[in-house]
């Protein structure tokens, strides 16, 4: 982390996003007083963290699903959580309930799958009805249904007024889920910004065009004043309007095949902003 | 780094004021969810017992081949050691030691401890907590070993006229030090866990330092006796020593011993706090 600064506010789902390896745990861990900073502090609420006494009832966190013994039961493990926070013991039936656990509440956590231990993590975060929650990665093992049930859960959080925090390495994920981003790369930060802003960033929108006369269809765009390249069989065009590039076409009396404008994706946006950052990138030579 | 997450001030639950009490309920939970706890209790406690009743029924079965003269030594003093063996002592700080590492080992192992931290920030009431648990617990498993072993050989021993009473000079002194080995044992189980967090190099740790190295040192060399004697198993072969008569050639009185027990169990629970404090989870 490098003079990595930012705010998470209530009443949003707000996304953390970073290639592998940005920070995006370290950052977690720092906020809940795991690891230490060399400099700086994170405050939740304020306070530091570790000036707590009830952890669960300030931030609810599920950093990795994994964090738990597997020896004992899933109601065991939320049982001793609660009672380290004096929560109520009917709180540890409802956040089962919640979570779509109630049928395993007595096996041991070992024969959980990724996606049961996920959904026991949510539950843990749940139990002190915390105004702050934090995730780190909670989609990964889930299978559809769970996934619907967290995006609902999250926003229904949000809703309550509570500061949702997810983290995630895909934007896919967050493009459902959260309404406001922070990105980082390398420990650094990126964009701390809504959804929609951060998708403006990465829009170019450019028209596919289709012809079997490539050659004046090219011509009569670039003297209007487009930019023409060529995209595998089509033409990749920007700075004019589909409706113009067809009304030229027919001036022409060029065929059109293909007309469609391409808006880049979210993924694109972060793609773009985070390359020069990545970690580890694909048959990168070292 | 700065990272804020700013939140609206909402009213949890109405916080109780049992801050402390809590966390120990929690740990209770904890060691008492694990099957392992129940088993390691179960198998250390009949091995205990079981070294001591096959002691004394060996004593019991050689008896009528005794003259006059063994017979007459052998009570109050081998009487007296087949109360709690040297094995039974082994077996009882392996036990304990065990139940002792395991309650933050197995935290490190699995990664829960983070989960733990997370819920109860600070980390040395945590670390409080798992101490006074691992010390009720095994001071229980070495109060129940201690009196059942000495109830029942010297109820095997009383069959040839033999046996002892709790009222018998040094007799209560066996039990109690025999029975403190338990918490003595966990306390510096848990130091260890907490300072190495991992359980094999814990457990050989563990063993170097609770069972070999009493074992190896010398008495006869000044240095090696006093390593030795700060040592909580040569501190329990002092304390179950009857009369004054001292083998070696460095005696130590009985006081000394109980000051090593002391020691030990306050060093380890404080190791246990401090270690915990400062390093990144």
């Amino acid at each position: 982390m490098n003079g990595l600064s930012f705010t998470v506010r209530p009443g949003h789902v707000t996304g953390f996003l970073g290639p592998n390896g940005a920070g995006k745990s370290t950052t977690l861990r720092i906020i809940l007083g795991l690891s230490d900073p060399t400099s700086g502090t994170a405050t939740v609420g304020g306070v530091p963290f570790r000036n707590r006494r009830r952890g669960l009832r300030h931030v609810g966190a599920l950093l990795d699903a994994g964090d738990v013994h597997g020896g004992r039961s899933a109601a065991a493990h939320l049982t001793a959580l609660a009672r380290s926070n004096g929560i109520p013991r009917r709180r540890v039936a409802e956040v089962l309930e919640e979570a779509g656990l109630a049928g395993v509440t007595g096996r041991r956590i070992a024969g959980f799958s990724l996606g049961m231990k996920q959904r026991l993590g949510i539950a843990a975060a749940l139990l002190g009805d915390p105004p702050v929650l934090l995730f780190d990665e909670p989609l990964n093992g889930l299978d559809p249904e769970g996934v619907t049930w967290v995006r609902g859960l999250f926003q229904r959080l949000a809703a309550q007024g509570r500061t949702v925090f997810v983290s995630s390495h895909l934007m896919s994920e967050m493009e459902n889920t959260a309404d406001q981003l922070v990105v980082i790369g390398r420990g650094e930060l990126i964009a701390a910004e809504s959804l929609a802003e951060f998708a403006a960033r990465g829009v170019r929108t450019a028209v596919a065009v289709r012809t079997p006369d490539p050659a004046a269809l090219t011509a009569a765009l670039a003297a209007e004043g487009a930019a023409v390249r060529p995209d595998g069989e089509a033409l990749a065009v920007t700075g004019l309007t589909a409706a113009r590039i067809g009304e030229l076409a027919l001036q022409q009396g060029v065929l059109l095949n293909e007309l469609t404008t391409r808006t880049s994706s979210l993924e694109e946006a972060f793609m773009q902003l985070t390359a020069g950052s990545a970690e580890h990138l694909a048959g990168e030579r070292r | 780094m700065t990272a804020t997450t700013a939140a609206e001030p909402r009213p949890p639950h109405g916080e109780p004021s049992a801050g402390f009490r809590c966390v120990l309920a929690a740990e209770w939970t904890k060691l008492w969810s694990l099957r392992s706890t129940v088993w390691t209790l179960v198998i250390g406690a009949l091995t205990v017992i079981g070294f001591n009743a096959g002691t004394a029924y060996e004593d019991y079965r050689h008896w009528p081949g005794w003259d006059a003269r063994m017979r007459a030594a052998f009570v109050p003093k081998w009487a007296m050691l087949d109360a709690f063996t040297d094995a039974a002592a082994l077996g009882l700080m392996v036990t304990a030691g065990t139940i002792g590492a395991l309650v933050i080992v197995g935290e490190y192992g699995t990664g829960s401890i983070r989960t733990t931290f997370a819920a109860v920030p600070d980390r040395r009431s945590v670390m409080a907590a798992k101490a006074t648990v691992v010390t009720v617990v095994t001071t229980a498993l070495g109060g129940t070993v201690a009196a059942a072993s000495f109830g029942l050989t010297q109820a095997i021993l009383g069959e040839r006229h033999a046996g002892l009473s709790l009222g018998d000079p040094g007799a209560l002194r066996v039990v109690v030090a025999s029975a403190l080995l338990g918490p003595v044992a966990a306390l510096a189980g848990l130091a260890l866990g907490a300072l190495v967090r991992h359980g094999a190099i814990t457990m050989v740790t563990q063993s170097v330092l609770l069972f070999l190295l009493p074992m190896g040192l010398s008495d006869d060399r000044y240095v090696a006796a006093v390593v030795d004697h700060s040592l909580p198993y040569s501190a329990w072969t002092r304390l179950v020593q009857v009369g004054s008569a001292q083998p070696g050639v460095h005696p130590w009185t009985a006081a000394g011993a109980w000051t090593v027990y002391a020691l030990w169990a306050a060093a380890g629970a404080a190791l246990a706090l401090i270690a915990v404090h400062r390093r990144d989870q």
